[in-house]
């Protein structure tokens, strides 16, 4: 052992269970005018799970910044294990065992899993960088905490999943007692996801704490003690999870009803039209009286796609020869565990990536030669995985963000009618509840959910035909998701086209009249909504039933 | 004025004011080591600058030519290219309008001939910013790297041209004059003017800060610019054709740089002369920086450097005028970091304020 790190884990229980874990109270913080916490309150109990839920812009991420020493608050106080550290810094809070997995990961893609666990507190022997001892350092604290890694793989060859649980040994071997987590879910497959609490039980049950913020109400019933919900920079309620609904957790973040199905999906007016708590959503699309889907099976379906082989960043047939139509009035889900070829299939339908092979054809056309700015025109649209990278120009402001593609229509001669494009995001600002309702705020000062609602907002106008829809609903809150979920149901009534790719598996059984399960790069099932569950398509989404 | 333009307007201006005052900060330090007083050497400077007609003149004129390279670097950057070229556009445009100048009959005419110069300038400064857009959109390459190349490569090149003979008046690095393509000095109107080499290019450079501003702002190709410059991929995913963006851009900046030339062969000497730029080309870099890559800003930081530039000569008798040119690089790191602390100060200022604001809003 050298003595310029003591990895250490888990605080045997008895040594904290003298008060809370975690106190704060009446947390303020501003960043200039926008004020993220107004009056927040968090209570941990150690060694147990809890989970801080609420709406995008709720000041979740801002709260769990502030006890990790990352923001200094305006007002209020933090206590953690006893001890008033109010205004701590990062680093402090690392030495009193309190560290933080970001929901963006903090690790060196060409550095190996043990260098990266010991970045700052390395074990050296004289001057010279020990490797081995890292590696052994590494290897117990992974028995130890039953998070199985190998320590000399490059964190650049490791799944998300896999990367996700470095910082989390990263966090341990510092001492981490007190474990925080921002949304640690938003970017893992659902086997992924599992395995995920199963670390985390196992942590608790060793005595450490964990504080996670999440967007998925029905993962928090399984795996949590307490919920803290937050509404607009304050702390609304604790709820003890034993005793709580998903639907008690919705209505206290959202402040009014929100229906939701068996699996925490929230149900729009499109399924439900008589719920009346879902009165404030109304879709572009609205062609009242016909609720129940039944795509129109035409001769030529609206988007038909033969052979693709789609070459990716790493594998040479990251999609592989993968062939389906989409009819008019169909939303047509794509489930898979992420990274299975879907981001190829869906750029080389968009036109951002040339496929090696295959044909796409949209009513008719052959479309695949085409660049992006003529399949627009054509009547491609598409809500990118990514929105911060592809989705939006963050520097521009909402109304420049809003006819970002189709600046054409709104230029005579070269000339940009701003009038034109003013009255424009007036009106979509309005039709899609964008909040702040401000044309010219930067899109960067949006929340998650409102930024997303730019990009659907933009990528469905009266006048497309095929829609791919990555992600819709990604970081989005409850409230947003059923927004979006409703203008998707109604494009589908419209007799649009929709290829919707998701992450999540209730999303696609929620919204597809047909699902495709992607592995590999192949279309290795399908299947009519009607005979699909979870249960049903997790072994085609792992490989085990191929 | 709402509250966000005033921000914006505070945001662009005060880093700037910042800069400005740590170099004052820094001038008098090195004047006062060099035992001199600060404030005659300011006076100085100011007197023989902005002080008399001549001193307006000299000033005027530097900073048209630092204005167009300004300009260009900073098309350059909207698009998220940054052109290390145009101290070599700049010459090529020069050296494309002298010849264009040669070509012409005397009989023409400036009404005729100059034009055709300008023209000719934008040509050959664009055709040395096309190498690199070609480079970088068909390619790749790193325009950082193909520019700073390619300034060796074309100096060089219009360095034999002029050595070599044939084109170059015996004995000297310069052609032969084109009196048939000249500007009319500011001094052919307003007498008070008279020695200093301002000319009428002041106008085009005018007025292509002006359509600068315009295109960049105004319209669909500017509104495509700025998105490909700020974002990439969210500029592809929207269908803008990214590298051909680049390639506009890239050819721009150096048709901007090149017309900067003009000022020189046009206007003030009516021949070519082999390193006319005399780095005006790499200074344009620290305007746009100053300038904050909008029009108006580079304008006014044009003045600004071509102020010190001429202020230099005027102190030479108290104090080295490199001086001044400390008190350059002085300003462009003060701006470079002034931008984001400033902005930091503005944004944290509403929590200071709101204590103290609040009483009042009671009372009202």
């Amino acid at each position: 052992m050298t003595d310029a790190v003591a990895p250490r884990h888990a605080a045997t229980p008895a040594a904290v269970a003298t008060g809370p874990a975690v106190r704060m109270t009446g947390i303020v913080k501003r960043f200039g005018a926008v004020v993220a916490n107004a009056d927040a309150a968090l209570t941990v109990t150690p060694g147990e799970i809890h989970a801080v839920v609420g709406e995008n812009g709720a000041g979740k991420s801002t709260l769990l910044r502030v006890l990790s020493g990352m923001y200094a608050p305006d007002g209020g106080t933090v206590e953690v294990f006893g001890r008033d550290v109010t205004g701590w810094s990062t680093a402090q809070a690392i030495a009193a065992g309190v560290g933080m997995v970001h929901q963006h990961f903090m690790l060196v893609p060409t550095l190996t899993v043990a260098e990266n666990v010991v970045l700052g507190v390395e074990p050296t022997t004289g001057l010279r960088f020990d490797r081995g001892e890292a590696e052994r350092a590494l290897a117990a604290l992974a028995r130890e905490s039953g998070l199985a890694c190998e320590p000399q793989r490059l964190v650049r060859d490791l799944s998300v999943g896999e990367a996700q649980r470095v910082e989390i040994l990263k966090a341990l071997y510092r001492g981490a007692r007190l474990l925080i987590l921002d949304e640690p879910t938003a970017v893992l497959s659902p086997p992924e996801v599992d395995e995920l609490w199963r670390v985390l039980r196992r942590l608790r049950d060793g005595g450490t704490t964990v504080v996670l913020v999440t967007h998925k109400l029905d993962e928090l019933m399984d795996v949590t003690d307490h919920i803290t919900v937050m509404r607009a920079g304050r702390t609304v309620g604790q709820l003890v999870t034993r005793r709580t609904t998903p639907a008690a957790i919705a209505t206290a973040m959202v402040g009014r009803a929100v229906a939701l199905d068996a699996s925490g999906m929230p149900v729009g007016v499109a399924a439900d039209g008589a719920s009346p708590a879902t009165a404030h959503a109304s879709p572009a699309f609205a062609t009242p009286g016909t609720d129940a889907p039944t795509p129109a099976y035409s001769a030529t379906p609206r988007l038909l796609v033969e052979g693709l082989v789609v070459a990716g960043a790493r594998r040479a047939r990251a999609c592989d020869g993968v062939a389906f139509a989409v009819q008019p009035g169909e939303i047509v889900g794509i489930a898979g565990v992420e990274g299975n070829g879907q981001t190829e299939l869906v750029e080389a339908i968009a036109g951002l990536r040339a496929p090696v092979a295959g044909r796409i054809v949209v009513d008719g056309t052959d479309v695949t030669r085409f660049g992006v700015g003529q399949r627009l025109r054509h009547g491609i649209t598409h809500i990118p995985e990514d929105r911060h990278a592809r989705g939006l120009v963050l520097d521009y402001s909402v109304a420049e963000n809003l006819i970002l593609g189709r600046q054409r229509h709104y230029a005579r001669s070269g000339r940009i009618d701003r009038r034109r494009v003013r009255r424009f995001a007036e009106e979509r600002i309005a039709a899609f509840d964008i909040r702040p309702a401000d044309p010219d705020l930067p899109a960067r000062a949006l929340s998650g959910g409102n930024q997303q609602k730019i990009v659907v907002a933009r990528e469905m106008p009266a006048d497309f035909r095929v829609l791919l829809a990555s992600q819709p609903t990604r970081g989005v809150d409850v409230g947003a998701i059923e927004f979006i979920h409703d203008q998707l149901r109604a494009a589908r009534r419209a007799g649009k086209a929709i290829l919707l790719v998701s992450a999540e598996l209730n999303e696609i059984l929620a919204l597809s009249d047909r699902i495709l399960v992607m592995y590999g790069g192949r279309i290795v099932h399908e299947c009519a909504r009607a005979g699909a569950s979870e249960e049903s398509l997790g072994p085609w989404m792992t490989g085990a039933a191929a | 004025m709402s509250p966000r333009t005033r921000r914006a307007i505070e945001e662009g201006l005060l880093p700037t004011l910042a800069a400005l005052l740590v170099a004052l900060v820094a001038g008098d330090l090195l004047i006062l080591s060099y035992g001199q007083a600060p404030g005659a050497v300011w006076r100085l400077m100011l007197d023989g600058t902005w002080g008399n007609a001549y001193g307006i003149g000299q000033v005027l004129y530097k900073a048209t030519t630092l204005a167009f390279t300004g300009l260009a670097v900073a098309v350059g950057l909207r698009a998220g290219l940054f052109n290390i070229g145009a101290e070599s556009q700049l010459a090529a445009g020069g050296f494309a309008a002298a010849l264009m100048g040669l070509a012409l009959p005397p009989a023409l005419g400036p009404w005729v001939a100059v034009p055709l110069c300008l023209a000719a300038a934008a040509v050959g400064g664009g055709m040395v910013g096309l190498v690199p857009g070609l480079l970088r959109a068909r390619f790749g390459a790193h325009e950082v790297i193909a520019t700073i190349m390619l300034n060796f490569v074309v100096l060089a090149f219009l360095n034999w041209c002029m050595a070599s003979g044939g084109l170059s008046v015996p004995e000297t690095l310069h052609t032969r004059a084109i009196p048939h393509a000249s500007v009319p000095r500011l001094a052919s109107f307003l007498e008070a003017f008279h020695g200093s080499a301002a000319n009428l290019v002041l106008l085009v450079a005018i007025a292509t800060a002006v359509a600068t501003g315009w295109f960049l702002f105004r319209t669909r190709q500017g509104y495509e610019l700025r998105a490909v410059g700020l974002q990439p991929e969210a500029a592809e995913n929207a269908g803008i054709r990214v590298p051909r963006t680049w390639l506009i851009a890239m050819v721009a900046s150096g048709a901007i740089a090149g017309l900067g030339g003009t000022n020189f062969v046009l206007g003030y000497k009516q021949y070519f002369e082999d390193g006319f730029t005399g780095g005006a080309g790499f200074l344009g870099i620290a305007v746009a920086l100053v300038g904050r890559n909008h029009p108006l800003g580079v304008v006014l930081a044009a003045l600004f450097f071509a102020t010190l530039s001429q202020g230099g000569l005027a102190i030479h008798a108290l104090v080295p005028k490199q001086m001044v040119e400390v008190l350059e690089g002085v300003v462009i790191l003060a701006v470079a970091m002034s931008v984001p602390a400033v902005r930091a100060l503005l944004r944290a200022r509403p929590r200071a304020a709101a204590p103290a604001a609040a009483p009042v809003a009671a009372e009202g």
